[in-house]
């Protein structure tokens, strides 16, 4: 992923005359395959089996639904022996239900995920547009690439949480610098993806949309786009990860709700409980938000070829 | 547009190609003057690395020349155009696109309305014989189903001069001759010019009226190739000794040059 190096396959601003044959090999050399999703390929509309209905007696292949249900099960049950024989006072798997129940009756659960949810969403919709928008630039542009891209390189080696101190101290203890830091880990993973996309464009589907007399806006619009299209949404759906990620660290700056403030509050009274039923949420909230990318993801790039 | 009785359709006017390479240049195309005529079918052939490529893609407006000009009725070629169009050996379709929607690309991006463009493309989609696939994504298709679909979205916008590089080097034997006829069969029954680019010497002399045969290192035409043999063409073509005689001619000359290594630097 070192796409610091020039690139001379610059996907043409001008490209009428210059770069004859396709030549994607030299520049584009860093970029990978485009060959997001790669966990499951289940999950997706495209196979819709019948899942209550019971695996029959005697078919060979368990659904993998129900094996994930019953691993699910199975890891609780481990949960609940562990805590049951008092490993270093961990609550078992009632207990922190219980809690749960409780933090939901008294409205903090929600409360605190609603708070939580609103950051990330808000840091990363911020992130991503900004992101999908820069890296089109530059992708495009590359007099916008060469000015930005040493700002982009260097702070993507830079984990946000260590900005956190940084945008304290410039924004103060508001909702400012927790959206800020969230936006920034968004934003940086989704625009390096959206370049790689944009520098990656084969060549020869420029070439072929040109000859059927499309011009710039055209080829942007219909060739450039839809070919980076899978690449952003793996960038986002990276960026989600830290978004979520920087969330909980982003709350432990004097935050009054929230996830990681509720279980940094916890903390200090040593209730576990709270601070597992915090765990399970944010665990619980970025799978489903993943979930949810994912399944744009298979909707929009379902013309891919799959391997 | 003048006096001229009947003016070649695309000009090649000492044409030449020279790309940069470390510490000095490389000239892929030296000097290259040929005139096609209207419905004229050419088809060039060479060694690999002659600028086969090289002067299809200048005459497509993709590569600029560094000398000379093309010109394509009457007018200098400066970038692309639907006048013409190209065929492309790795098929090039828009895999997030239908197999309609591809042939449609043309088309929308020339504004041309919904209804229309629906029945030129499925006009087209037919003409290829992939009707039934006409909702099917590129990833589904065979090779030469996927030629057939590039055809096809190369007809509807029914340009002129249709540019062909080694568009059925990819496919098998067999499918290459069922595209080759259907290939003859459309061009001989419309009017367009077309300029065809293969390594195969059998399809060079079965499709065209004349083989332009390059030599490499520079690249430039070495021999033109009259193929007197008449139109349509069939099975029996390819068995006549008329047909033998003109591959051989063809054959050696174009192995009997000089072999080509890779271009210096
Ligand atoms: N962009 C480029 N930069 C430098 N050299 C190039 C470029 N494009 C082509 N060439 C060189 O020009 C020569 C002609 O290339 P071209 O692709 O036209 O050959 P070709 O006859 O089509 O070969 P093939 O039959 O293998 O397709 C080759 O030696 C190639 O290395
Ligand atoms: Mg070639």
């Amino acid at each position: 992923m070192t796409a610091g190096q020039p690139m001379d396959a610059a996907v043409g601003r001008e490209p009428v005359m210059d770069g004859p044959a396709p030549d994607p090999g030299e520049g584009a050399a860093s970029v990978p395959e485009p060959t997001p999703a790669p966990d499951d390929g289940e999950g997706s509309a495209s196979a819709p089996k019948p899942v209550g209905v019971a695996a029959p007696h005697g078919a060979r292949r368990v659904p993998a639904p129900v094996l994930n249900v019953l691993s699910l099960a199975a890891g609780v049950a481990v949960w609940a022996l562990l805590a049951a024989h008092g490993v270093g006072g961990l609550p078992g798997p009632e207990a922190v239900g219980r809690r749960a129940v409780e933090m939901l009756r008294d409205g903090t659960l929600e409360g605190d995920m609603l708070a939580s949810l609103r950051r990330v969403l808000a840091g990363f919709a911020l992130g991503t547009v900004l992101a999908v928008l820069v890296g089109f630039l530059m992708g495009w542009y590359p007099v916008v690439r060469a000015l930005c891209e040493p700002y982009v390189q260097f702070f993507r080696t830079i984990p946000p949480l260590a900005l956190i101190p940084v945008a304290v101290v410039l924004m103060g203890i508001g909702e400012t610098p927790k959206i800020f830091v969230i936006f920034l880990a968004a934003f940086l993973s989704t625009v390096v993806a959206t370049l790689q996309g944009v520098v990656g464009v084969d060549r020869t589907l420029i070439d072929a949309a040109r000859v059927l007399g499309a011009r710039d806006t055209a080829v942007f619009l219909r060739v450039v786009i839809p070919a980076a299209a899978p690449f952003i949404l793996v960038g986002m759906r990276i960026g989600l990860g830290s978004a979520w990620a920087t969330v909980v660290a982003a709350e432990l700056i004097a935050a009054q709700e929230g996830l990681g403030f509720r279980m940094q509050h916890a903390e200090t009274y040593y209730d576990l409980d709270t601070i597992f039923v915090g765990l399970v949420a944010i665990g619980v909230l970025g799978l489903v938000m993943d979930r949810l990318l994912l399944l744009a993801e298979h909707r929009l790039t379902r013309w891919q070829e799959r391997r | 547009m003048t006096d001229r009785t009947s003016p070649p359709k695309i000009s090649f006017r000492d044409v030449g190609c020279r790309f940069p390479v470390r510490g000095g240049h490389f000239t892929a195309v030296d000097r290259v003057s040929l005139d096609v005529g209207e419905r004229e079918f050419v088809t060039v052939v060479g060694p690999s690395g002659c600028g086969k490529s090289t002067l299809l893609n200048m005459a497509a407006g993709l590569v600029t020349p560094t000398s000379g000009e093309v010109v394509v009725d009457g007018r200098r070629v400066t970038g692309p155009g639907p006048d013409r169009g190209v065929i492309f050996q790795q098929y090039a379709l828009f895999p997030w696109l239908t197999v309609r929607r591809n042939v449609e690309f043309g088309l929308r991006v020339a504004g041309v309305g919904a209804a229309e463009r629906r029945r030129r493309a499925d006009e087209a989609i037919a003409l290829v014989g992939l009707g039934d696939f006409a909702d099917a994504l590129p990833k589904t298709l065979s090779g030469g189903m996927k030629q057939r679909c590039a055809i096809a979205r190369a007809y509807a916008v029914d340009p002129d001069v249709l540019l062909m590089d080694e568009p059925f080097g990819a496919l098998d034997s067999l499918t290459r001759v069922q595209l080759q006829e259907q290939l003859l069969d459309t061009w001989s029954r419309q009017t367009r010019t077309v300029v065809f680019v293969t390594h195969d010497v059998e399809e060079a002399v079965y499709l065209a009226g004349r083989v332009v045969v390059m030599a490499a290192r520079p690249g430039r035409v070495h021999r033109i190739v009259d193929v007197p043999l008449p139109y349509p063409r069939t099975e029996e073509t390819r068995l006549s000794p008329e047909f033998a005689a003109l591959r051989n001619e063809v054959w050696s000359a174009v192995h009997h040059q000089a072999p080509v290594e890779a271009p210096a630097r």
